[in-house]
């Protein structure tokens, strides 16, 4: 490791005292975490610590979603502290999503005392062996000396280049042991032995624009990357958008980094992206992909995915790219500095797009478009999922608001019908699929904005994995509300069935629930239901004028199924929009294989 | 585009600072990943910089290789990978130590095989030898094949080492 030790004499202190100062200087303000016997002397620490602020949660999962809610919504890293043994394997499914996603997380974890590792001592688990393949970095801290250096670069990692989760193992008599603390850090920020490529090769976006000048049916293609750069990366694509005219879509992690309002945005592509979206990739002639990783859920059946294109793509993780779809032009580099640089070159090459072609590509995609993919009929009493996200989407529009998810059809629903203008406001588990993600999530990103309008929109089964969390919730007075679609359902889970299963609805029906008015009441918050579609925007603003936490129950069209969609192992051009659909396009015997 | 069918075998160089943990990391992401490992080989080469050189035989279809390589890079404690099948000329060793048990005409032979493999002898009884043998992993197999055909064999490899020939030095 290269240690750049600073002119300025170590100081001796407890090692839990200097993880804190560590903490502070890397700009921390608030902690996740659930104590143990393993980590008394942090907690010890933060007891006598004034500036770092601990959210106690009431699960170590939980504790990792509230951090991820917290560094998606700022961009900041989000920290977590948890106890060895079940602390740490509880904190293991929360790490994988971190991972998934990218979300920089620092997961402090408790380890019992060095001389006992290795004995199968009381709450011992192997955290870095076990955290390793769901981390981008880990360490066992063994010495004392490099306590210091360890927690630094612990930070550069998680939030430098594509970023990600780091555990760093402590085993209790480091946090106890005097350790070296240097003022100002020990770890020079340009000796980093970590250097992840940030600024494109001026020769790669040169080739991209040579392309992007050739272009007749363009589109482009954004995704988290976009998001994890920061807002200038959104402002930079808003600009290369109206520079080009260009049709533009998002992934899942992307939404928000265009404004769903720009009438350029095509809507999100994918699995349960929109008609236009999907048409437009699979027969554009040029695809510019910046931050986005051509996940399964995107690209649909590969061999015919977008056949007839030529390809840019720009990530930051080297390995993202011709990892499953071969491109023409690969840019490593920030999404955000890719666009810097690809906005330079066409200006310095006075790019004009071909307006000829385009109108006629802008033709036809509103061609696909008049198709109307995401329309829905509310009749009847029951309300539809699709309304109820719409008309919370239409009665919130004026505030400040974030929204997470759980996963399953209230996402994708959400992801559909709910506009977003900005990123950074859209917390959802995209690769990892994650349910009883939302809530944790939510706490998290309601403590990093404590006036913003935060929501969980929520299935009931979802909500059920982590409801604990109500508790905190309810001890930090977090104004968090809680909107469930509930179908009654493991709603995706049935739709698979309905499809691929021929309606055989094993174990997908949610038994047993509990009266969610009542539930949230016992957590002295406000509980609301909505049963029929007269209820229904009374109950939504009944929820949003609420100053505390509120749980709305949102009862709604239980076999109501999620389209359009993708079947698995079909293509982007093969999508199903309807119901009536469904039955003339049965799942093939690969697709089955598929998840 | 690259030929995506036919599996190719290559011989990496990785270069890491030797933490607790690295080979673990490294072999995770083969395993992980569903990569394959024919042969590894590690040692600390650089002691006041706490580095070790991995040597990986791996195969895979060019870009398995490619992606194979980009994970490996992206590894914290990785300083450099080199493909060495790919790059400069390079040399590629191996050692096996193959104990052998024959007697009569059967022991002469395998001393006369082994003579003719420039093996060397490290440990003989009356009815055993225990032959020390290095060359491209080619060789290596054909001694021990030949071995083979004349009585038990028991046998160590080491796996591949290689490095690039030239005046260029791998170490950061």
């Amino acid at each position: 490791m290269n240690m750049e030790q600073t002119k300025s004499v170590p100081q001796m202190m407890e090692g839990a005292e200097l993880i804190l100062k560590v903490l502070e200087d890397q700009g921390v303000e608030v902690i996740f975490g659930y104590p143990g016997g393993a980590v008394l002397p942090i907690y010890d620490a933060l007891f006598r610590n004034n500036s770092i602020r601990h959210i106690l949660v009431r699960h170590e999962q939980a504790a990792v979603h509230a951090a991820e809610g917290y560094a998606r919504s700022t961009g900041k890293v989000g920290v977590v502290l948890v106890t060895s043994g079940p602390g740490a394997t509880n904190a293991v499914t929360g790490l994988t999503d971190a991972m998934m996603d990218s979300v920089p997380i620092v997961c402090l974890t408790g380890q019992v005392p060095s001389h006992l590792i290795g004995t199968d001592a009381f709450q011992e688990a192997d955290t870095s062996g076990i955290t390793r393949p769901c981390t981008k970095h880990n360490y066992l801290c063994k010495s004392s000396a490099s306590l210091q250096a360890n927690v630094e670069e612990a930070f550069h990692v998680a939030r430098s280049g594509r970023p990600g989760p780091v555990v760093i193992d402590l085993p209790k008599d480091v946090q106890l042991l005097d350790a070296p603390f240097v003022e100002g850090g020990v770890l020079n920020a340009n000796k980093q032995r970590y250097q992840p490529r940030i600024k494109p090769a001026a020769e790669q976006v040169k080739k991209a624009v040579k392309l992007m000048k050739k272009a007749k049916q363009p589109i482009i293609y954004g995704g988290g990357g976009l998001v994890n750069s920061g807002p200038e990366a959104s402002e930079k694509l808003r600009e290369l958008v109206a520079l080009t005219g260009w049709p533009s879509t998002l992934t899942l992690m992307g939404l928000g980094a265009l404004s769903a309002d720009d009438p350029h945005f095509l809507g999100m592509l994918g699995m349960h992206g929109t008609y236009e979206a999907n048409m437009a990739m699979h027969q554009c002639d040029f695809m510019l992909n910046i931050g986005a990783r051509f996940d399964d859920r995107v690209t649909g059946r590969l061999n015919a995915f977008s056949p007839s294109s030529v390809k840019v793509h720009a990530d930051i993780d080297p390995s993202s790219i011709g990892k499953v779809v071969q491109v023409d032009v690969g840019i490593i580099g920030d999404a955000g500095a890719v666009l810097d640089a690809l906005l330079a070159e066409l200006k310095k090459e006075s790019f004009a797009p071909n307006a000829k072609a385009l109108s006629g590509w802008w033709k036809q995609i509103n061609e696909w478009r008049a198709r109307d993919c995401l329309k829905f009929v509310q009749s009847g009493q029951v309300i539809k999922p699709q309304n109820a996200v719409k008309r919370l989407y239409e009665l919130s529009r004026e505030r400040d608001i974030y929204i997470t998810t759980e996963v399953g059809q209230h996402q994708m629903w959400a992801a559909q019908y709910f506009g977003f203008h900005q990123p950074n406001r859209w917390m959802t588990s995209g690769g990892l699929g994650t349910m009883g993600y939302g809530l944790p999530s939510a706490v998290g990103t309601q403590i990093a904005h404590p006036e913003a309008t935060v929501i969980d929109i929520s299935g009931e089964a979802s909500f059920l994995m982590n409801m604990q969390e109500l508790s905190t919730i309810a001890q930090y007075r977090l104004p968090v509300k809680v909107f469930i679609l509930n179908n009654e359902w493991m709603g995706m889970v049935r739709q698979w069935q309905e499809l691929n299963h021929g309606s055989r609805y094993s174990e997908s029906y949610s038994a047993s629930l509990p009266d969610f008015v009542k539930l949230a009441e016992t957590f002295g918050m406000k509980g609301l239901r909505a049963s029929n579609i007269d209820q229904l925007d009374d109950v939504i603003t009944a929820m949003l004028d609420s100053d505390g936490p509120v749980i709305a129950d949102i009862c709604i069209e239980k076999e109501e199924n999620c389209f359009p969609m993708i079947p698995s192992g079909a293509a982007h051009n093969e999508m199903i929009l309807s119901a009536a659909d469904e039955a003339s396009n049965p799942v093939s015997d690969e697709g089955k294989l598929l998840v | 585009m690259l030929d995506t069918s036919v599996s190719e075998r290559h011989t990496l160089s990785i270069l890491v600072d030797n933490e607790p943990g690295v080979l673990a990391r490294v072999v995770g992401l083969f395993s992980g990943r569903g990569y394959n490992i024919e042969s590894l080989t590690v040692s600390e080469v650089d002691e006041a910089r706490h580095q070790s050189r991995i040597s990986v035989v791996t195969s895979g279809t060019p870009i398995v290789i490619e992606q194979i390589k980009k994970l490996l890079a992206r590894l914290v404690p990785v300083h450099s990978v080199q493909d060495l099948t790919i790059g400069p000329a390079h040399v590629e060793r191996e050692l096996a130590l193959v104990k052998t048990m024959n007697t009569g005409n059967k022991r002469v032979e395998a001393l006369r095989v082994a003579d003719s493999f420039r093996a060397r002898t490290l440990d003989s009884t009356l009815n055993s030898f225990v032959f020390e043998v290095t060359g491209n992993s080619s060789k290596v197999t054909a001694f021990i094949e030949l071995m083979s055909s004349l009585g038990d064999v028991e046998v160590a490899r080491t796996g591949v080492c290689g490095m690039t020939r030239g005046n260029k030095i791998d170490m950061s």
